[in-house]
């Protein structure tokens, strides 16, 4: 919106980019936001950190990977015991070899989770250069300025800001106009227009001013801004895991559990194979297998337990904040976005969302005895002191078609400007000579006129109902109680609005259009984008009315709000979006804030949601579907010494045994770092029913999950022996 | 040999239908009970109950008839309807017993025409036969009614009295008197004495005269009917329904094998009725057909079209073993070679089977039998062939094909819990299941349901295994042997109750003088596993149903995960056999599969 606006001619030009700290900041945090998945710098510090990782107390709270590294330790020492010649001395090569790889596992897992936390830390230093300590110009009660710090500044404190000076902290702008340039928190570089009174009087701290002089009065006190929120969050420093993230954890620690048991299980299964074998072929020693060989079973349990989707859970999860922070959306907690994966109901403002901008007017239609220079010239000064975006079209337009209205512009300048409220529904003007102008709703002014004992034209509801029919907003302009004529304001649909809402449709969302017209209107706009309701006339006890409605029903529902009459409906929805241009008070009821404040962002925040989970239950299906090969690997070879036949159940053909659990083992600690860029770049979703998603996720991370391993295993198992390596 | 099985489940699944819908309309109470059963109803009812005191109602009942039974069979010897003078059992065998009759196992480590009076046949075990598959019915209803959404999950007793008075009694009754006259007696007179010309087991009189043979009998009828219907599977007679007075004929044999699955199939059928969407009733009846026809196939192509793998002829094999005392470190053990026996082989193994019934009956029994958790065999399994046997194996593995009165249902349901979270997370949605969302506490209870049975199975079986307790009881050396062990286990801990036998378990009576030496060890530990694999998973369950009970049932959009679509019955089918498979597979590899493969003759 307030892009649109900027390129109105009745703003300048924004001046050119002055070479500063902020500027550099945005670029670098436009950089951070095109690197590759695997950069350098990163790369770097995600290994480092993945050594740090694997201190005990850190790696605990990866219950999967921890019981990986207590395998790996438990194997180290029987390595040991090989390599002093206490026991299997034959097999110290072979052990050596499996604690490397089982380590491995642990530094891949640590090492997904490390490149995530990098990106994101990446994306925060780079924002956090915004918010280093800035001057700012504090307004004493008595009018006086006195230079302070940004971090000085508490809750309530009013400064100044002029052009060049860098917004010190949150804050709502209480006096003035102002362009700003926001590149450093969104990464757009074009400047936008914040203005006291509206629903775009919030600035946030870090941003630069450009024009103007504003004065702000903060709302956060530092260290509780937006911007430490969302560093905060990124850097993972307060990562809460969501209730679908916990539930996920609890079925992977399960499965772990439940694979200690089988794997613990086997040890004296196979000590029984190997009794009877000893006793049935006359051997004098026991006979061995490498089913009683313990870090053999360390390897199958590492194996056969989640570590893929336990590796790369934490990964997945920071990635998911991390794709709604690049879509420039600041969530207060990770469980809104996965939320916003669920919503039934979309709540979307049809400005600026359906329609490009705000109505405009297109038309003026003189009536009785009034001709259209007349009726522009009621209009125009009815509109002068109106701040809307109407009203300043209907300026505008009479502008462009009666060459001057400085006239009425003086005219306007000594009278009294009537405020449009929701109950009369109609704004307007006395002026000096006691004329009293007004323009609004029609049914309004039809009743203010016929109180006023005026007459009603004739035709006039034929063309006020045409006009709405066609989804048109038409304006009647009165002078005393005679109708002048109509202004009509057209609505323009976004281009592409359709495919979208169809996109939504088959997600399974519902859309409904809220806005201020008249029911008539409303519908035909409705029709005409293809939502599925609207709200007509739509005030705040509406909106929130609707809101509960339909959260009574079970659904989840999400809207995006700018003004501070948006605070209750965005607090009571499931997912509340505020526009980073609002007002404080919608920012705080909301739970999301998107700094670009485009109003079709709740989409994207939708699909980011729903990605988050897909590819978590993608994973987990894969981690388990992977088992199975496993098994056809390793359950021979462990039983190949006691049970030789059972090498029919080898249909691989590996090696030898020790290749085949070798071969398991690096497919199970390979297969994490390869599927990185899947956790960080999440799977990829497609707006088609839940039917055909399931099916296309099963085939191809379930069955996929199922047959990949058996041919990945061999591959490993042939390079293995190619180089000779085994056995 | 496919006739028998199709004609079994077709005639079951047209049964299913009007029993289904009778046990919806009853249990839902739309019935009006005639005046003089009404008092007593009304008397039962102790008001709505949540799924906290359902589930302490049924526990605290389950406590009683535990002592109930207890008892019943300690004080068996001075009990009337004792005509053979049966005297009191070993204590763990009592505690087995109990255990075993408690949990709807029906495990049977005595033999009923030896150890047991008609006064126990009938008070302790067709009694309990009557309530305990009930008791599991009664969960499942309480979990519908969670599940749907109601205020409360119903009243126990109420539940109890409804399913054994309106149900089971009726069923039984017609079906007791279908065996009646299919030839199974019922009596309460004493062993029969008969004078028999040649000497037989019973041996010769000093004057070379045979000694009368005593033939054992009772109310054999009225325990089979119920045994059947319930899925007990806790025989009359220790050869269970391969003896010719439990399962007189070939169409007793169909009567009874229908019978193993007729309640369980009618539970689906309730489940539509009572959510009032049989497409969902739909999606999981055909998993669970897709498994069972698998289960039956897979049986009977390998015992009944094959032949015993130890008939057939095999080359002389050698395989080597480490030795350190050799030069090379190895040396070759000669397996010998093995002619082709004399046999004729176009029936497959008949070993272990009852001929009257026909070739396929004994596997198609097999499968069925552990498909349910009923139990009652009219084979020796331990006489399949290998692959053969794996199948009720596996029926009790996965525990949830048709499964027993109400809680196959439920085992199937943690499986569908577990596959719609998995699929749920798939379409990016969290997870939900008719409407109410599968979160955090839901998924721990279902995983612990999950948990139980392994753990219950492959624990044991590992002790057992390695030690001299399963080591010296088996019959059988080697992987056999094996499989008896951790046969005897699922058995257990599916509540199944079936035998794989060959296994030294029965203490008998007290004062027996020469008990198997390790019966005490099989007794406690079977017990155990029966108790905590009945009552863990029934509660678990129970609790996640009273936990989706209370959330806000979300909307159905096109984004929902659909669960009554073919879709996610493949998905379901899926996740059943792989999570089975991964539970289960080195144990399957280590007995049936190595005995397969194996060379022959295995062990000594």
């Amino acid at each position: 919106m307030s892009k649109q606006l900027h390129s109105t001619p009745t703003l300048h030009e924004p001046p050119s980019a002055t070479p500063s700290p902020v500027r550099t900041s945005a670029l670098s945090r436009k950089a951070s936001r095109q690197a590759g998945l695997f950069e350098p710098s990163l790369m770097r510090a995600a290994f480092k950190q993945s050594f740090v990782m694997l201190r005990p107390d850190i790696q605990w709270k990866n219950p999967v990977m921890f019981v990986v590294e207590i395998g790996t330790v438990l194997s180290i020492i029987y390595t040991i015991e090989a390599a002093l010649g206490i026991a299997n001395p034959e097999r110290l090569s072979y052990f050596l070899a499996l604690d490397f790889w089982l380590f491995a596992t642990v530094l891949f897992a640590n090492f997904a989770t490390s490149l995530a936390e990098a990106r994101g830390k990446a994306q925060a230093d780079s924002l956090r250069k915004t918010r280093r300590e800035t001057p700012a110009f504090r307004l004493r009660d008595n009018g006086q300025v006195e230079q302070t710090v940004s971090t000085a500044l508490r809750m309530g404190d009013r400064v100044v800001i002029e052009a060049g000076q860098i917004v010190p902290g949150d804050g709502e702008i209480v006096e003035g106009v102002a362009s700003i340039d926001e590149s450093a928190i969104t990464g757009e570089s074009a400047p936008v227009i914040r203005e006291s009174g509206g629903d775009r009087s919030g600035v946030t701290g870090g941003t630069l001013v450009l024009s103007d002089r504003i004065v702000v009065e903060i709302t956060g006190a530092s260290g509780t801004s937006f911007l430490d929120r969302m560093i905060a969050l990124v850097e993972g420093a307060i990562r809460q895991r969501t209730p679908n993230e916990i539930a996920l954890a609890i079925v992977l620690a399960a499965f772990t559990l439940i694979f200690l048991l089988v794997t613990a299980a086997l040890y004296p299964m196979a000590w029984n194979a190997e009794l009877y074998m000893t006793g049935y072929v006359g051997a004098k020693d026991t006979l061995s297998s490498l089913g009683t060989d313990i870090p053999t079973l360390v390897a199958l349990l590492v194996c056969l337990i989640p570590t893929t989707i336990g590796a790369l859970l934490a990964a997945i999860g920071i990635a998911g904040m991390d794709r709604a922070l690049r879509a420039n959306i600041i969530a207060k907690s990770g469980k809104s976005v996965e939320v916003a994966g669920d919503v039934d109901t979309l709540l979307l403002d049809k400005t600026g969302t359906i329609t490009i901008g705000n109505r405009s007017a297109t038309q003026l239609v003189p009536m009785g005895d009034y001709t259209a220079a007349d009726l522009g010239k009621l209009a125009a000064i009815a509109s002068f002191a109106d701040e809307t975006p109407e009203g300043k079209s209907i300026v505008e337009l009479v502008h462009k078609q009666h060459a001057s209205v400085d006239g009425e512009a003086r005219a306007a300048a000594s009278a009294k400007f009537v405020k449009f409220t929701a109950q009369t529904r109609m704004s307007g003007i006395d002026l000096p000579d006691g004329r009293r102008v007004r323009k609004g709703a029609p049914d309004a002014v039809v009743r203010h006129v016929q109180q006023l004992g005026g007459q009603i034209p004739e035709g006039m509801q034929a063309r006020v109902d045409l006009a709405a029919s066609q989804g048109s907003t038409p304006l009647l302009v009165c002078e005393e109680n005679r109708i002048a004529g109509l202004v009509i304001l057209e609505d323009i649909l976004k281009p592409g609005i359709r495919d979208r809402f169809d996109r939504l449709r088959r997600m399974g969302l519902r859309t409904v259009m809220v806005t201020g017209d008249n029911p008539l209107t409303a519908k035909s706009i409705a029709e005409q984008a293809g939502v599925d309701d609207f709200i007509a006339q739509a005030t705040p006890e509406a909106k929130l009315a609707y809101i509960r409605a339909e959260q009574a029903s079970g659904k989840i529902v999400a809207m995006m709000g700018d003004g501070t009459n948006d605070a209750p409906a965005l607090a009571q929805a499931d997912v509340g979006v505020a526009m980073n241009s609002g007002t404080q008070a919608a920012k705080e009821a909301g739970n999301m804030v998107d700094l670009d404040s485009d109003p079709t962002k709740l989409i994207e925040v939708v699909e980011v949601g729903k990605q988050l989970l897909m590819t978590r239950g993608a994973l987990t299906t894969f981690s388990i579907a992977n088992d199975l090969a496993k098994y056809f690997a390793i359950i021979p070879a462990l039983f190949v010494a006691t049970l030789p036949w059972l090498s029919k159940f080898d249909i691989m053909h590996l090696h030898s045994a020790q290749s085949a659990i070798l071969s398991a083992v690096i497919f199970n600690a390979l297969v994490i770092p390869l599927l990185i860029p899947i956790a960080l770049k999440g799977v990829k979703y497609q707006a088609v029913g839940a039917d055909a998603l399931l099916r296309r996720n099963v085939l191809i991370w379930g069955l996929g999950g199922v047959v990949a391993p058996f041919i990945a295993i061999k591959l490993i198992d042939l390079v293995l022996e190619g180089l000779n390596l085994v056995v | 040999m496919w006739t028998l099985p199709v004609l079994i489940l077709a005639v079951t699944f047209a049964l299913a239908v009007p029993i289904g819908l009778f046990m919806a309309w009853i249990f839902d109470g739309r019935y009006r009970a005639p005046a003089w059963l009404g008092g007593l109803e009304r008397r039962i009812d102790t008001g709505p109950q949540d799924w906290k005191d359902y589930a302490i109602a049924m526990l605290v009942f389950n406590v009683a008839i535990f002592i109930v039974g207890f008892l019943v069979l300690v004080l068996q010897p001075w009990l009337p309807l004792n005509p053979d003078g049966k005297k009191m059992l070993a204590p763990t065998m009592i505690f087995n017993t109990v255990c075993s009759f408690l949990s709807n196992t029906n495990l049977q480590h005595y033999s009923g025409e030896v150890h047991l009076s008609y006064f126990s046949q009938l008070f302790f075990i067709c009694w309990k036969q009557f309530i305990t598959p009930v008791i599991g019915l009664c969960a499942l209803v309480a979990i519908i009614r969670g599940l749907r959404g109601d205020r409360d999950m119903g009243n126990f007793y109420l539940d109890l009295w409804r399913g054994v008075v309106y149900l089971f009694l009726p069923l039984a009754t017609i079906v007791a008197v279908l065996l009646i006259a299919g030839g199974s007696p019922m009596t309460l007179e004493g062993n029969a004495k008969v004078a028999t010309l040649e000497t037989g087991v019973m041996g010769a009189a000093p004057d070379g005269s045979a000694n009368p043979q005593e033939i054992a009998r009772g109310p054999v009828a009225a325990v089979v009917a119920i045994k059947q219907l319930g899925t007990n599977g806790g025989g009359f007679f220790g050869a269970n329904s391969a003896h010719p007075f439990e399962n007189p004929n070939p169409y007793t044999n169909f009567l009874t094998c229908m019978c193993i699955i007729l309640v369980p199939v009618s539970t689906l059928v309730m489940f539509g009725r009572m959510l009032k969407d049989y497409r969902q009733a739909g999606v999981i009846f055909a998993v669970m057909l897709v498994l069972s026809a698998t289960t039956i196939i897979w049986a009977v192509s390998f015992d009944s079209a094959q032949p015993n793998p130890a008939l057939i002829a095999h080359e002389a094999e050698s395989f080597k073993i480490p030795d350190l005392a050799a030069e090379t470190g190895e040396r070759d053990v000669p397996w010998p070679a093995v002619a082709g026996l004399p046999v004729d082989q176009q029936l497959g193994n008949l070993e272990g089977k009852e001929l009257r019934f026909g070739t396929a009956a004994g596997p198609t029994w097999a499968a069925l039998t552990t498909n349910s958790s009923n139990g009652s065999v009219n084979a020796m399994h331990d006489s399949l062939n290998p692959l053969a046997g794996l199948t009720p194996m596996t029926g009790m593995w996965l525990n949830c094909i048709w499964g027993g009165v109400g809680v196959g249902f439920i085992n199937f349901f943690i499986y569908l819990v577990i596959g719609v979270f998995l699929a749920g997370m798939m379409v990016g949605r969290t997870p939900e299941y008719l409407g109410k969302k599968v979160e955090g506490r839901e998924m721990k209870l279902a995983m612990l349901a999950l948990l139980i049975h392994p753990l219950m199975i492959l624990g044991p079986t590992g002790v057992f295994a390695a030690t001299d307790w399963g080591n010296k009881s088996t019959n059988n050396p080697g992987a056999h042997g094996f499989s008896e062990i951790l046969y005897e286990f699922t058995s257990s801990s599916a509540n199944n109750g079936s035998g794989f036998e060959g296994l030294a378990d029965t203490y008998g009576f007290n004062d027996n003088p020469t008990p198997a030496p390790f019966a005490p060890q099989w007794d406690i530990a079977c017990g155990l596993v029966m108790l905590i694999s009945r009552f863990v998973p029934i509660i678990a369950p129970l609790a996640i149903a009273g936990s989706l009970a209370a959330k806000k049932p979300t909307p159905f959009t096109a984004g929902t995960l659909r669960t009554d679509t073919l879709t996610f019955g493949m998905f379901l089918l899926g996740t059943i056999l792989l999570v089975g498979a991964l539970l289960f597979l080195p144990a399957a590899v280590l007995g049936p599969v190595a005995e397969h493969w194996g060379p022959i003759p295995f062990g000594w």
